[in-house]
């Protein structure tokens, strides 16, 4: 019997005991019930698999899977972990056949998972080999079902979870589809280590309260536009959501230019604003989206800046953010130039993103000894429903809600 | 200029160079530079692929003031300073005044708590013009090894 005291006590979500980011079992339980549970979890983008044959390493949670377009053009993916010694099918970022080999033993897989071939399966000269009753069949690896929504790959370990588009919903896949609106084209990859728990940083990506108090590259260099509408959308299950905002168009240029004249004067202007200057691509003002997926996917677009974030828990004190940054393929020298120079925006090194590395680390020594105490997340009450405002934490409430019944807590 | 008297010089702005950054002199940094230039971070691995994006970029000494500027007024990040260990600078062209070389370098990342860690180790793929007085930075192109970025990079390398 166990008789310890629950771990989350109080009812709702906007009370977060700390022992969720330090406990070694609840990092176990997430494995089976978040992870390897019925949620999709972003691979990779479709533009990294894009012939028969593509495959590539990557992870469900901390699990290594491979996912691949098939010889047929179907996506398909599996556990990366070979059915003889356990080790990596594919130790590689990828590769391109029908077949993968495990380089210790050369156990040969399909592209489904299925095992193709043992070598000396039958022994050498009639000595050795595998057992007679060894079947092959029986050890396919677990296999992925992959399924992709706008040039986006996700995967998942669940029979039984809902269709992708499903999973994601109507008001996210119109968010998705906002961005992923033409072919894309990889502009380059960062892996960033963070010194905390993966929830701390999810968490951060869907704090809306947070952006303009912490990050203030923009608002010392007089880039905000004070009027910037936006809000914040959470799908129906209240684990995905999206952040936006518009620097307002509708404004009189005057007072736009009478800003820019302030900054100048304090001394506080960019000495070269070309990095920020911004081109509308998507024709509908939004100057800033942040979208998240449960349980780790980010997709964002801050200006002409697009990338996506996968959220690799690394232990249960660190977290790997793996970012890509992409374009469009029909993207001119011009434009790539600019998508460059935004990307000093985002990133390990980002003007607007560092700090997020900074206080994942604060948080995380902050909570040394923490016992009982808990987050107190009531910004914008204790709903975890869309708002129009963001000075709010609705989106963190609606992840624990997500979280809580997953676990079981 | 005689092959020793080179070698002299742009040794010793690559060392005037990591000098300025850790000692914190981050206002003296676009000083190093040319007018338009080139300065970007990037990993092996974007570079090998001939990835265009990377850590950090710049195309004017306007970009690299203004990276100054931030770290100094706007960025909110743990206090560090870097120790960079420089290898002997290797001259791979000279054409002129233009020279192109790869110094090595391992930067070792102090924070205040008192962690004391490499941070990155990688190459500067340099073209310096040493027709004036002072030998400047047309292009640093710092090349990390890893791929990965322990929880933040502020500072320049």
């Amino acid at each position: 019997m166990d008789n310890r005291p629950p771990l989350w006590p109080e009812p709702g979500f906007s009370r977060v005991p700390y022992d969720v980011y330090k406990s070694a079992e609840i990092y176990e339980a997430e494995r089976q019930r978040v992870f390897m549970g019925s949620t999709w979890s972003y691979l990779c983008l479709d533009c990294e698999i894009a012939n028969p044959g593509d495959y590539r390493a990557t992870y469900i949670g901390d699990v290594p899977v491979v996912v691949a377009r098939d010889m047929d053009g179907s996506l398909g993916g599996f556990e990366n972990r070979c059915a003889h010694r356990g080790a990596l099918i594919c130790p590689k970022e990828g590769g391109n056949g029908a077949r993968i080999s495990c380089v210790y033993h050369g156990w040969t897989y399909d592209l489904k998972g299925n095992l193709t071939a043992v070598p000396f399966q039958r022994g050498i000269a009639g000595k050795g080999g595998m057992p007679e009753d060894f079947r092959r069949e029986d050890w396919a690896r677990r296999a992925l079902r992959v399924e992709s929504f706008r040039g986006l790959v996700f995967g998942t370990f669940a029979p039984d979870a809902p269709p992708l588009e499903a999973y994601l919903g109507p008001a996210i896949a119109k968010h998705i589809a906002r961005v992923m609106r033409k072919p894309v084209k990889v502009l380059g990859y960062n892996s960033q280590i963070l010194p905390n728990n993966w929830k701390m940083y999810i968490c951060n990506v869907r704090d809306p309260y947070h952006a303009s108090l912490l990050h203030l590259f923009f608002t010392t260099f007089r880039l905000n536009r004070l009027s910037a509408e936006g809000g914040i959308l959470i799908d129906e299950s209240g684990g995905h959501h999206v952040s936006y905002s518009k620097a307002a168009t509708d404004r009189p240029s005057a007072d736009y230019d009478a800003e820019k004249m302030r900054a100048r004067q304090d001394g506080f202007a960019l000495a070269d604003p070309s990095m920020i200057e911004g081109k509308d691509e998507f024709g509908d003002g939004i100057t800033l989206q942040i979208l998240s997926v449960f349980p780790c996917f980010v997709l964002q677009q801050i200006q002409n800046c697009l990338c996506t974030r996968q959220v690799v828990p690394r232990g249960k004190d660190e977290t790997e953010l793996l970012w890509t940054y992409f374009g469009f393929e029909d993207d001119d020298e011009a434009m790539v130039l600019h998508r460059v120079k935004q990307a000093n925006l985002v990133g390990p090194g980002g003007y607007v993103s560092m700090e997020d590395g900074a206080v994942g680390s604060f948080v995380r020594r902050g909570i040394s000894g923490s016992g009982e105490d808990r987050e107190l997340l009531e910004m914008g009450g204790r709903d975890w429903r869309s708002q129009d405002t963001r000075a709010t934490e609705s989106p963190l409430r609606g992840f624990w809600k997500v979280y809580r019944e997953r676990l079981g807590l | 200029m005689i092959e020793a008297e080179l070698q002299f010089v742009v040794e010793r702005l690559e060392a005037r160079y990591a000098a300025a950054i850790d000692d914190d002199r981050l206002e003296e940094w676009p000083d190093f530079f040319t007018e338009p230039c080139r300065y970007q971070i990037i990993t092996r691995e974007n570079h090998d692929k001939k990835l265009p994006v990377g850590i950090f970029f710049a195309n004017s000494r306007g970009m690299l003031i203004d990276r100054v500027r931030s770290l100094r007024d706007a960025n909110i990040y743990e206090a560090q300073h870097y120790r960079h260990i420089l290898s002997p600078t290797l001259v791979l062209a000279h054409h002129g005044d233009a020279v192109e070389t790869q110094t090595n370098y391992q930067v070792i990342r102090i924070t205040a708590e008192g962690a004391t860690a490499l941070f990155s180790s990688g190459r500067y793929l340099d073209h310096i013009l040493v027709n004036g007085t002072t030998p400047l930075f047309a292009e640093k192109l710092v090349v990390c090894d890893s791929r990965r970025i322990d929880t933040l990079l502020a500072i320049p390398l």
